[in-house]
């Protein structure tokens, strides 16, 4: 079958938007939320369950302890507390672990392990997916239903000493705090001498409910020397003295009150072997959990080798503790020691509140819910406790009572730990599978793609694309079938819940069948060009045409930009790789522009510097006009043309200063949204136009207009074939109601990006790409880049929270969900889209040949799949790195949409070339 | 004629790293606390002196353009007057083309001209010793296939390996690594200078490894 490359373009980056698609399912595992997660409406607990007889506990057990002291000390490893470290340097703390009225854990946290997701896994009992980044634009507080916001409903006081992210987080929560930054990394005596200064104060005062001290300070050792450094020991020993400080003050006040006290000693992630912390190594994971309180049993023989709990089940154990509702998303199941010294009703029925939460969580995550063994569990153990219930209220035999609880209790701990893996299970993990699938199709296409780049750049923009053969090969059959077997295999034996063995079977074989039949397209490909290959050499027809300095320029700089992906700060700081890319582009334009039309050419004598001897002492003075001119800037430029005298000589004159002019414009921008916010309150009519919903709807109605007739332009000359005048009328028109919408949708402050855009792609149009001759993939990389560079001139960063979501709302009175979506993905992406569509509407007016649109689409294609292709096997590598979250992920978001709007641009580009070889 | 020609290319080019490593060493015997990275302006003003220096030095004595047949008085002190302003009108076009590329407009103007001093001191020197004033020379020069000697080719690879090196040692300042040479301009002018060097370095060797290719059409 043969297919015009652009048609085949357009087809590849289609399916790569599938792989990157099912890649960022992979990525991004959807979050196991409760529904009503976003209401913060109190529901009522739930009632004892009872067969028969009523119970009247209806309402939730009253708190066990009447203070909380959480003392986190960041990267806090489980050996510097139970290992050799804590018996040398931690003796109160052994002492407790030993001999105390204690209990003590490992728990596991999950990765990435950074101190922000790990505070929320602790305090809301959920394992935070990046999504809720994403769904909270960024907004630092913590939305979720977490135990400080319901203990702050309950009337608690609760202060916060440490880290500021406590602040950031829970804003407006504590009665009293004090931040310490985490930004100098060598300060490991200040940030905690910060946090105890408080302390005596605060523990004399006892007029608060909840305490929670974070300790950097063993972190920061931790990242500047590494766990063996001799500070840590220093540091472990103070952090000893302040727990028995805050111990022993406790129990002095123990004596007043009636409720016992609970002390809460964790750490937020642990410390790698070379002092660092992010990824899901046994020594980052592992963090201590120790629980002290008088109401804890002295339990006498050592405890070396303390339980393994997930970091989560603090949370619900927490709730419980301070008589609170348990988060809604806490996938936690209940430390069971903490209230083993309770009586039995009081331990069934926290029990039962606990898995009542899990269970609700369960139905509203998992469709098939009832097949789970954890809800059948839950449902016997519910009954159960019903008799139970009746026989206590009938006050049967007490050994027959205590039997049955005893028999009662273990099977809500069996269904506890069945519910809790199975939810967690459904957030744990990056989805290893679905993401190597993505990325095998992402690869097999851009294989494709670069291996069809002969071909699809000939003169003819055709290619043979193999399409029945494969389908009947046998290598096709095979790797189906290895496939197939693969997919089974891991389907069966994975622990953790993926995505493509979640989707049904006849999905997942489209899916074997496309990975395996791009499989055989690309080795068809292959040897097709090696063949080729084989005969130019035969041949021995170099053709000596060598790469220009603007050839190498886009090549280095496109390289460059994809390999500056893999460090964050470049990432972050993306739009200035762009501008430096733009900036280098004007320069190199500008060389290639004076090369071709200042002297040493030699198809111009005429030109007056040519006349001019070097030497000549008579004449410097206009030779150092002229190259000034030519050099600096546009208006001596404009001067001197009168001296020139002919139009030729001005457009000429044009041509010399547009790279300069576009350069001052890209200057001026640059300084525009770096700056904008002075810009902001100007009144302008983008201000009045954002503002009016009727003036909006106004403007709407004509860019329906304009983007109508120029369909029906465009439909015109496809059915009548009126010819190609029609056809490049209806492109501008398209063009321009593009321009007009986003002269609508931007901020008023934008116009002028707006303005000088349209300003540099006439000037580029008119004297640098018309004038100079240059070819088609040259023009369509340089849109590109140009595309890219205003996406950030626009003001657009590599971060979610610069997304402008009021664009979402011009002309509307409500939010209305798909057009909400539409205007704000174009305002978003306004820069790329406009420049692309001028791409279209210049190649179909000026092109010489016919093929020009289809190899523009195939160039684009390839561009704008580059690096996304090799932005997905950067960030599988680092799914670990430190800033996961807050750099690489809503990067890939954008490479994600960036491509999604790529494979739009490249449909456009086909239908319009289908247009163009009908007519 | 070639081979001796490379000689003095060499000896010639050696004498500059010289110059620009005794930039770094000699100004901390006269001055306190000189240092590259703190006291970077102070630097750059003598490596730029010193490099000026040893070109002008180097070509009166070298002479590696075939001298001119006016040599009246008068029409020296010209050139010398047209040199200067050729140099000042590219210390200003870098400077132009810096703020272009982003540099802060109104902040560090000093510290941004200076560094188009130094890049000027690199190419437009050279090439004004070379070439003089003459526009139509230089851009013979930096055309394909414009070289006439071993000296223009020399001065094509040094000029153009500062330039890249100045664009290369913009690369590092986004990174947050947070040492005191990502400081514009400095990671700039340490590369337009590592550039240089490098370019000094090569090109000799660069012309002898090719010197079975290169014909000039004077030779």
């Amino acid at each position: 079958m043969r297919l015009g490359s652009g048609t085949f373009a357009a087809c590849c980056v289609v399916v790569e938007v599938l792989g990157v698609v099912l890649f960022l399912r992979g990525f991004f595992p959807a979050p196991v939320r409760s529904s009503s997660s976003s209401k913060h409406q109190a529901e009522p607990p739930a009632p004892e369950p009872s067969a028969g007889a009523s119970s009247n506990w209806t309402k939730l057990p009253p708190p066990l302890f009447s203070k909380v002291v959480i003392v986190l000390i960041d990267a806090l490893r489980d050996d510097f507390v139970f290992g050799s470290k804590g018996v040398k340097f931690m003796p109160y703390t052994t002492y407790l672990v030993e001999k105390g009225a204690s209990h003590s854990f490992v728990a596991e946290a999950k990765p990435p392990t950074v101190t922000m997701p790990r505070i929320k896994a602790l305090m809301t009992g959920s394992v935070p997916g990046f999504i809720d980044v994403v769904m909270n634009l960024n907004s630092p507080a913590l939305l979720e239903d977490n135990v400080i916001t319901q203990a702050k409903a309950a009337g608690k006081r609760i202060i916060s000493y440490g880290d500021e992210t406590w602040v950031k987080l829970f804003p407006k929560h504590f009665v009293e705090y004090d931040g310490t930054t985490s930004f100098f990394v060598s300060d490991y005596t200040e940030v905690d001498e910060n946090v105890t200064r408080h302390l005596d104060k605060v523990l004399k005062r006892g007029d608060w409910d909840v305490l929670i001290l974070h300790y950097l300070g063993l972190d920061h050792i931790g990242h500047v020397s590494g766990p063996s450094s001799p500070l840590i020991g220093r540091k472990l020993s103070e952090m000893d003295g302040v727990l028995m400080k805050i111990h022993t003050a406790l129990l002095s006040e123990e004596r007043e009150t009636l409720l016992p006290s609970l002390l809460v000693l964790c750490g937020d992630h642990g410390m790698s072997e070379t002092g660092g912390h992010g990824a899901s190594s046994t020594e980052e994971v592992s963090t201590p959990l120790l629980l002290v309180s008088s109401a804890f049993e002295r339990k006498p023989g050592d405890i070396r080798h303390p339980k393994h709990v997930q970091q989560t089940d603090l949370a619900a154990t927490l709730a419980i503790g301070l008589g609170l509702p348990i988060p809604k998303n806490s996938v936690g199941h209940l430390l069971f020691p903490a209230i083993e010294g309770k009586p039995m009703r009081e331990q069934l029925r926290f029990l039962h509140l606990n898995t009542v939460q899990l269970t609700k969580l369960l139905q509203e995550n998992v469709p098939s819910y009832e097949k789970e063994p954890g809800f059948e569990q839950f449902k016997i153990s519910e009954r159960l406790h019903g008799n139970w219930i009746r026989l206590y209220l009938e006050e049967n035999n007490s050994e027959v009572l205590f039997n049955l609880g005893t028999k009662v209790r273990r099977q809500y701990l069996d269904a506890l730990k069945t519910l809790s893996l199975s939810l967690s299970r459904q957030v744990a993990q990056y989805d290893v599978y679905s993401m190597v699938v993505g990325t095998v199709v992402v690869l097999e296409v851009l294989t494709l793609l670069l291996l069809s780049i002969p071909q699809a750049l000939s003169s003819k923009a055709e290619l043979e694309v193999p399409l029945l053969s494969p389908v009947f090969s046998l290598l096709f059959y095979l790797t189906f079938l290895v496939l197939s077997a693969v997919h089974v295999i891991v389907c069966t034996s994975t622990e953790s819940s993926c995505y493509l063995c979640s989707l049904s079977w006849l999905t997942a074989g489209g899916v074997m069948v496309l990975v395996s039949a791009l499989l055989c397209a690309v080795v068809s490909a292959l040897t097709k060009v090696l063949v080729r290959g084989k005969l130019l050499s035969k041949n021995a027809a170099h053709s000596n045409s060598r790469w220009s300095e603007l050839d190498l320029l886009i090549l280095l700089g496109t390289l460059g930009h994809v390999l500056s992906l893999g460090a964050s700060s470049f990432i972050e700081e993306e739009h200035q790789t762009w501008y430096f890319l733009v900036s280098t582009l004007c320069l190199a334009l500008c060389h290639d522009i004076y090369r071709n039309y200042l002297p040493g050419d030699d198809c111009e004598p005429q030109r007056c510097l040519h006349v001019e001897g070097g030497f000549d002492g008579a004449t410097p003075a206009l030779q150092d006009k002229n190259t000034s001119s030519a050099v600096l800037e546009l208006n001596r430029g404009c001067k001197s043309p009168s001296s020139l005298g002919t139009l030729r000589g001005y457009e000429k004159w044009m041509v010399l200063a547009s790279p300069w002019v576009i350069l001052t414009c890209c200057r001026l921008l640059r300084s525009l949204n770096q700056t904008g916010v002075q810009w902001a309150h100007r009144p302008d009519l983008g201000h009045w136009l954002t503002r009016g919903i009727l003036e909006a709807r106004f403007v709407y109605v004509f860019v329906l207009g304009i983007l109508f007739t120029g369909t029906k332009d465009l439909l015109k000359s496809q059915v009548v074939a009126a010819g190609f005048t029609v056809k490049t009328v209806g492109l501008w028109e398209l063009y321009s109601g593009f321009v007009l919408l986003a002269a609508l949708l931007l901020r008023p402050h934008n116009l002028p990006v707006l303005v000088l855009s349209l300003l540099i792609q006439t000037l580029m149009a008119k004297f640098v790409w018309k004038p100079l001759r240059h070819d088609v993939a040259k023009v369509t990389v340089m849109h590109y880049w140009f595309g890219q560079a205003f996406f950030y001139f626009q003001g657009n960063s590599n971060n979610i929270a610069t997304v402008d979501i009021s664009a979402g709302f011009v002309g509307l009175d409500t939010y209305v969900e798909i057009p909400a979506i539409f205007l704000t993905a174009f305002a978003t992406y306004a820069g790329p889209v406009l420049w692309a569509s001028h791409l279209v509407s210049f190649l179909s007016s000026e092109a010489s040949s016919s093929s020009a649109l289809s190899h523009a689409g195939f160039c684009y294609a390839l561009i704008g799949s580059f690096p996304v292709s090799a932005y997905i096997i950067l960030v599988t590598s680092l799914r670990y790195h430190l800033f996961i979250w807050s750099v690489f992920s809503p990067k890939l978001l954008y490479e994600g949409m960036h491509l999604l709007i790529t494979a739009a641009v490249c449909v456009f580009f086909t239908a319009m070339d289908q247009t163009n070889t009908k007519s | 004629m070639k081979d001796t020609d490379i000689k003095r290319l060499l000896y010639t080019h050696s004498l500059c790293i010289f110059s620009i490593i005794l930039s770094i060493f000699i100004p901390s015997f006269f001055l306190e606390n000189f240092s590259i990275l703190e006291t970077h302006l102070t630097w750059l003003c003598i490596c730029s002196v010193f490099v000026t220096a040893v070109n002008l030095v180097l070509y009166l004595v070298v002479k590696p353009n075939a001298s001119s047949k006016r040599s009246s008085l008068s029409f020296k002190v010209t050139r010398f007057v047209k040199c200067c302003v050729y140099f000042l009108m590219s210390c200003f076009t870098f400077h132009v083309i810096f703020v272009l590329y982003g540099a802060p407009l109104i902040e560090l103007v000093l510290e941004t001209f200076l560094f188009a001093v130094t890049l000027s001191t690199f190419t437009t020197v050279p090439c004004l010793c070379l070439l003089g004033p003459n526009i139509k020379a230089w851009l013979r020069v930096f055309s394909r296939n414009g070289v006439t000697s071993v000296w223009e080719n020399s001065l094509q690879i040094t000029t153009i390996s500062s330039f890249v090196g100045a664009w290369l040692g913009a690369f590092p300042i986004p990174l947050d690594w947070e040492r005191p040479w990502q400081v514009w301009p400095i990671s700039c002018t340490l590369g337009a200078t590592f550039g240089y060097v490098a370019g000094l370095f090569i090109s000799p060797l660069w012309i002898y490894w090719n010197r079975k290719q290169l014909t000039y059409k004077n030779n």
